[in-house]
């Protein structure tokens, strides 16, 4: 059977799993809603997490950064990675105790006041609808190259998918298809990894394979990667490349982000123990930590298979999938020496970057680039890094089956995340913007009305983000991570840990953390792009974990105002407590 | 000693070793450790893209026991 028709069977039936799940799992309260009233099982929880977490940026994208990053590329594991120790011992516990619905609703009531919580809101509904637009790129492009349907049509399916769990069932029906979710996308994650393991180095552990020898050689794959690394001009795969201060500050930009990531801790709000919430963030970082170890295994087999296979190639007889990928347009040649062959090396093949085609076709067949070629280096290829793994089963010829559910994991991966987020932005819509401050007079079943309607209308937003897709998109997923470490996780955490510190204090820090980070990124990514590089950085941190340095300025503003006001009422006090006590 | 401060005291425990395995062994002393290989994995390079993540799952499942112990000890229920 074809690629093709395999994946719309494997994508068919995933979707009429997901919606079977929803129809089951029908919100009646809002405690149903909200939290799937505290009902979910820690295990089934960390599965849902582990789906909620892993957004299309990991499952597409993440394994193609690092397969050209090399060993820069540990920001993403350990920083994805990392901040769930942070989540489990610092706020899900403590955040659980409290038992309420949402993130806000914990700031509001912590700091007792509305302004804390709104200034929450409005962080938390940046965070998300900036990862929502990514969410749906993937679903766009998934759809297009394996199904050759119309991106429009695709992002539209996708959504009504999500429509049908996420308001119906809330967080009850998005729960439980993120358990399926997950299921879905880690066996399409892994089951292609340990193929290429196998053809490669004959070991079936993708983890260990990619520290072993060539089969049928004794040559180590990660020597060999080096040397072809610099037989083309970039760094060795294994060696740093950025300095150790940049590498410091994003990976903890990243750590502290996603410990401050709302859709990831509302999670732990599920589940009906403070117990359960500890070991429920144990479970869920070994469901993650099982794609998070493949992944790097992944980038180090398909850098070698995909340079190995176009390498001083003809055009004429490059690989099929090379010619797929140059119709969507994320890849691109450019013959600089005019000998008909694949040239790839270190450095931008085009002026410009990225390619804009013209209507006609080369001397070879390839499509036509309006780009001048970039003469400064000898590349001649443009590849789009988010297709490596998408292509990784077609470059090492798996077979059709393993392409088909790769696609099925891909979708997976974005439509849970993207209904997690759709989740918490509705619920911080109707709870603690409505309930809690404007509307407080709406019965529950009205809220329930708004937070359906909610919902609605954030999937119609996130449609739109997918249809058309705003081009800043990659810039500001730098923003979500650099917002939470330096707005939301400062603020949970001081009010657990220091009883202290009063409402004055943390919406100053809040805010602090907010003008410094966005301004940092802001100016970097959009004002003076030209001066983004290592030598204008402040302290040589880049705008990716500017978010770091912002938490600090939180922490730092938050205890000096905290001492110039009164200490919290007496009611904080005892709230403290009780989150404090067994 | 509290609950609340024998909680703090795993914590500090716990987080110093997190601290030490991932920006540690992962960033400031990679390069040193990248002369040791085993097999076809330098050390800083396997702390860096594996080793970190396997020591993270370890961390919160110890604290998981810790923490349970603790709360048996105090011997409260866990309410709600």
């Amino acid at each position: 059977m074809n690629a093709q028709l395999l994946t719309f069977i494997f994508v068919g039936i995933s979707f009429s799993l997901y919606i079977g799940i929803a129809i089951r799992s029908r919100a009646k309260s809002t405690s149903d809603f909200y939290i799937a009233d505290k009902g979910v099982n820690p295990i089934a929880n960390g599965m849902a997490t582990a789906a909620d977490w892993m957004s299309a940026a990991s499952f597409i994208s993440m394994a193609g950064i690092i397969s050209f990053l090399g060993k820069d590329g540990a920001v993403y594991l350990m920083g994805w990675t990392g901040g769930y120790v942070l989540l489990a011992l610092l706020l899900a516990p403590y955040l659980r105790k409290f038992g309420q619905y949402t993130v806000p609703d914990f700031i509001g009531t912590r700091y007792y006041s509305d302004a804390a919580r709104l200034v929450a809101v409005l962080c938390l509904i940046f965070i998300s609808f900036t990862y929502i637009a990514g969410q749906m790129r993937g679903v766009g492009i998934v759809f297009s190259r394996f199904l050759e349907v119309d991106i429009d049509l695709g992002v539209i399916i996708g959504m009504t998918i999500v429509f049908f769990y996420a308001v119906l069932g809330g967080m009850k029906g998005i729960t439980y298809t993120q358990v399926a979710q997950y299921c879905v996308l880690i066996f399409a994650y892994l089951v292609p990894a340990i193929f290429i393991s196998i053809l490669i180095t004959n070991n079936p552990v993708p983890q260990f394979g990619f520290g072993d020898q060539i089969s049928g050689s004794s040559t180590y794959l990660l020597d060999k990667l080096d040397r072809l690394n610099v037989e083309l001009g970039f760094n060795e795969y294994t060696s740093n490349t950025k300095s150790n201060i940049d590498v410091f500050f994003i990976t903890a930009a990243l750590m502290f982000g996603t410990a401050g990531l709302p859709h990831v801790i509302v999670r732990f709000f599920t589940v009906p123990k403070v117990s359960d919430a500890r070991k429920s963030a144990g479970y869920a970082l070994i469901f993650i930590a099982l794609l998070y170890t493949t992944a790097p295994a992944v980038s180090a087999f398909a850098r070698v298979n995909f340079i190995e296979s176009v390498q001083e190639v003809e055009y004429e007889n490059a690989p099929g999938w090379f010619k797929n990928w140059e119709q969507i347009g994320l890849i691109a040649w450019k013959d600089k020496n005019e000998d008909g062959r694949l040239n790839y090396s270190a450095g931008d093949a085009l002026e410009g970057v990225k390619p804009i085609y013209s209507e006609g076709r080369g001397e070879y067949g390839e499509r036509k680039v309006l780009n001048d070629a970039n003469f400064e280096n000898l590349n001649e290829i443009y590849i789009d890094r988010d297709i490596m793994v998408l292509a990784n089963p077609e470059i090492a010829k798996l077979p059709n089956w393993v392409i088909a559910l790769v696609a099925a994991g891909a979708l997976a991966a974005a439509l849970s995340t993207a209904a997690g987020l759709l989740l918490v932005i509705s619920s911080s819509i109707s709870h603690d913007l409505l309930k809690k401050t404007l509307m407080p007079k709406i019965t529950e079943r009205q809220e329930l009305f708004y937070a359906r309607l909610a919902a609605a209308s954030a999937i119609i937003v996130a449609g739109l983000f997918g249809i058309y897709p705003p081009g800043f998109v990659a810039q500001v997923v730098a923003f979500a991570f650099g917002l939470a470490a330096s707005t939301i996780f400062p603020a949970l955490f001081l009010g657990i840990f220091f009883s202290r510190v009063n409402k004055e204090g943390a919406i100053a820090g809040m805010i602090s953390g907010l003008l410094v980070t966005s301004s940092y990124i802001i100016y970097f990514k959009f004002i003076r792009p030209d001066l983004n590089e290592a030598t204008n950085w402040i302290f040589g941190i880049s705008p990716e974990g500017f978010g770091f340095f912002g938490m600090f300025i939180n922490f730092l503003v938050a205890i000096l105002i905290t001492f110039c006001f009164r200490r919290p009422p007496k009611k904080i006090d005892l709230l403290i407590k009780d989150l404090r006590s067994p | 000693m509290s609950y609340w401060k024998a909680n703090l005291l795993i914590l500090s425990v716990i987080l110093s070793i997190w601290f030490i395995v991932s920006f540690g062994f992962g960033i400031i002393w990679s390069e040193n450790l990248d002369a040791i290989s085993i097999g076809g994995f330098k050390l800083g390079f396997w702390f860096a893209q594996q080793g970190s993540i396997y020591v993270f799952v370890i961390l919160i499942f110890v604290y998981v026991n810790l923490m349970n112990r603790l709360d048996k000890k105090f011997k409260s229920k866990d309410k709600d």
